[in-house]
């Protein structure tokens, strides 16, 4: 694309310079100290996210993903959860440092966050159109009515049939997709910079997912979001995601760009994802699935944090933990935006 | 709704006749209330004769009871043997008793849910630790107890507060027989709200209210404690009954001419109609703040609907 014409350039120019990525999540560690010990959750994770895109994070249940997310948006449940280290830097600014007062209000105005199941994400005894009204209520300092009609607003914008009939009903009065509508609208009313989605169709119906996926998908390319996808469906990601990283014990062990990922993984971890989905044209045939349980957080395996369960495990993968090794092509030079945490990437990627 | 309300008013009269026939047939268990109205004294049979035909007293007992409550639904209560009509008793004794019993409500409702909602908030601290032995404390001790002790130190020692209240009822003499009656309820009220505060403070819509960036106080009032007041508001309505009854024994250490004085004496003198009188309309009462209480679930529990 030429750097000149549209109107959509100037704010992208900006906010989206090679050097400064909207968000930047570098070598983060989050730990929760527990009765039992300490459950290591986070161990390094970096990622990076701009203006306009979407990052998919990948991984089984209880590979960290949502604990990340929720340092990033600052409502880690402390204690027992704490940000051991690591730098948040959200618009130049390293959210880590802020102040209490500071960091609130970057939540919900500049970075807002969708929750994977809205019933009990909203709340029960408020109606709907309250608790999008507080949004306006108490960022922009709105009167009752103007945050009502906000609220309708909002409701139209993610198509909620009957907005204003409806604006004064409660979450249990609404479907599943139309809650997550609503949960979706939350996050948009202030426009913010930056959307975490927590496995936002992970709750609803196989037929309402995709509408609420493309909604989402929609409505971020429309306000120019960056938005971070969590997801343990790697079919979910395929048609909306740029980037894929996937994490694993509280690591990212391979990021992608999306559609390399799917046709070339560099990780072994990556590969029993892949040959995990269900595929059209292998119907009947018996799926394959990670042999193992994920490691237990209080004792992380040392070494490759998979190599109980990995297939191509050799003697160092049990010694010496795996750097992110920057993958290459064949001749040698870089595929940009792709990196892998395993001693054998290459052999992998051959495959 | 309105037809939910209709149908626990229906509900409320078998309740309503099977509670006051009981304690019609109780107090006539008591024994011969003519024997007890002359005390130690023989009674002359032509006066006692009298008495019982005023009385009924020679019917048997359904027969009275039915009588009792056609003149009941007329308003009239009947008289004591000494001629002093019961509705003028329960106008003398019902306002004191129902005053005495609002401040200590106001008393449980405030500090309860304030010491609740502090020990939720900082639960396995010194602060939340300090309310929960201090509620032990109080919920071990008897009232009565608690009453004669406050009384004496307050009361008396100190000088702080009227000891006693007499006939002249003023709030501030109403104060400290308040605490004392709120005293149990208040403990129970501030272990309930913090079991249900720190429940809640793991909910997903409080993580949600953090999410949206709003301030810390709003995020507590507006989420957090609304939806801890649901099983709160419930035991608050139940126990309006308790604390009528406990009004009673309030009233004796403090003197207080209410509903329970009166009824003490009543039963004492064995007067029928006083004690049915003041049972009935505590039971009124009772069943009455039991409707509220579900109505108000309603209000505060959207999700709770009434057909
Ligand atoms: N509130 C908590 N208390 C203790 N441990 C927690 C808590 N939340 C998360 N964890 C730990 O962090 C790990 C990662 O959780 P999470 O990020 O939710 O996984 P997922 O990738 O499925 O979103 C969990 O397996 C658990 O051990
Ligand atoms: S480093 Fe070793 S154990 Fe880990 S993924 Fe690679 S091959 Fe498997
Ligand atoms: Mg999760």
């Amino acid at each position: 694309m030429s750097s000149s014409s549209t109107s959509a350039q100037p704010r992208e120019a900006t906010a989206d310079t090679v050097e400064s990525p909207l968000l930047e999540v570098r070598d983060l560690h989050v730990e929760f100290r527990t009765r039992d010990g300490v459950a290591k959750a986070v161990n390094g994770v970096n990622y990076s996210v701009r203006a306009g895109e979407t990052l998919a994070i990948l991984g089984e249940s209880g590979s960290g993903k949502s604990v990340t997310a929720q340092a990033v948006m600052g409502i880690l449940d402390s204690p027992p959860g704490f940000v051991t280290g690591g730098q948040i830097v959200f618009k130049g600014r390293d959210l880590l440092t802020l102040g209490k007062e500071d960091r609130r209000k970057v939540r919900g105005s500049q970075m807002a966050m969708i929750f994977q199941d809205a019933l009990s994400s909203l709340n029960p005894v408020h109606s709907v159109g309250s608790q999008l009204g507080e949004m306006y209520r108490v960022h922009k300092g709105s009167s009752r009515q103007d945050a009502k009609a906000k609220a309708i607003e909002l409701m139209d914008r993610v198509r909620i049939p009957a907005a204003k009939a409806r604006v004064g009903d409660y979450p249990h009065q609404f479907s599943g997709g139309m809650r997550q509508r609503i949960m979706i609208a939350m996050a948009l009313a202030l426009e913010p910079d930056l959307i975490i989605a927590d496995e936002p169709t992970t709750a609803l119906d196989v037929t309402v997912q995709a509408q609420v996926m493309d909604l989402l998908a929609e409505l971020q390319g429309e306000y120019h979001m960056g938005l971070i996808l969590i997801t343990h469906d790697l079919g979910v990601v395929a048609d909306v995601a740029d980037k894929i990283a996937v994490m694993y014990a509280g690591r990212i062990v391979e990021t992608a760009p999306v559609h390399e990922l799917y046709a070339k993984p560099a990780h072994p971890y990556t590969r029993g994802l892949l040959d995990s989905i269900p595929r059209l044209d292998q119907k009947g045939q018996e799926l394959y699935a990670i042999k193992g349980l994920p490691p237990n957080l209080l004792r992380i395996p040392p070494g490759c944090a998979f190599n109980p369960r990995c297939p191509r495990a050799q003697e160092i993968c049990r010694t010496t933990v795996p750097p992110l090794f920057e993958v290459t092509d064949e001749a040698g030079t870089p595929r940009p935006g792709r990196a892998s945490a395993c001693h054998f990437w290459k052999e992998t990627l051959d495959d | 709704m309105g037809r939910y309300v209709l149908r626990r008013l229906l509900q409320m009269i078998p309740v309503f006749i099977g509670t006051t026939f009981l304690i019609f047939v109780m107090v006539h268990a008591l024994g011969d209330p003519v024997n007890a109205l002359f005390g130690d004294r023989a009674p002359d049979p032509a006066v006692a004769a009298q008495i019982r035909a005023q009385y009924n007293l020679n019917d048997p007992l359904w027969l009275q009871y039915v009588k009792y409550m056609g003149k009941l639904f007329q308003w009239d209560f009947g008289t004591t043997f000494s001629g002093q009509t019961v509705t003028s008793q329960l106008a003398a004794a019902y306002p004191v008793t129902l005053k005495l019993t609002a401040v200590a409500f106001t008393i449980e409702v405030v500090f309860g849910i304030g010491l609740g909602l502090l020990s939720g908030l900082r639960r396995g601290r010194i602060a939340d630790n300090s309310v929960l032995i201090l509620t032990l404390v109080v919920i071990s001790i008897p009232t009565f107890v608690t009453g004669y002790v406050l009384q004496y130190l307050v009361g008396v020692k100190w000088g702080i507060l009227p000891a006693t209240v007499g006939f002249d009822v003023t709030f501030q003499s109403l104060l400290l027989p308040g605490i004392v009656l709120a005293s149990v309820s208040l403990a129970y009220v501030a272990r309930l709200t913090r079991t249900t505060v720190a429940e809640n403070t793991k909910a997903d819509y409080v993580r949600t209210a953090v999410a949206k960036g709003l301030p810390r106080h709003r995020v507590v009032i507006n989420h957090l404690l609304r939806n801890s007041l649901i099983p709160v508001v419930t035991f608050l309505g139940t126990d309006l009954g308790a604390l009528m009854g406990g009004a009673l024994v309030t009233e004796r250490i403090f003197n207080i001419h209410g509903v329970g004085y009166t009824l003490y004496q009543g039963i004492v003198r064995q007067s029928t109609n006083t004690v049915v009188g003041f049972v009935t309309i505590l039971v009124i009462i009772f069943l009455l703040a039991n409707l509220l209480v579900d109505l108000l679930y309603a209000v505060l529990d959207p999700r709770i609907r009434y057909a």
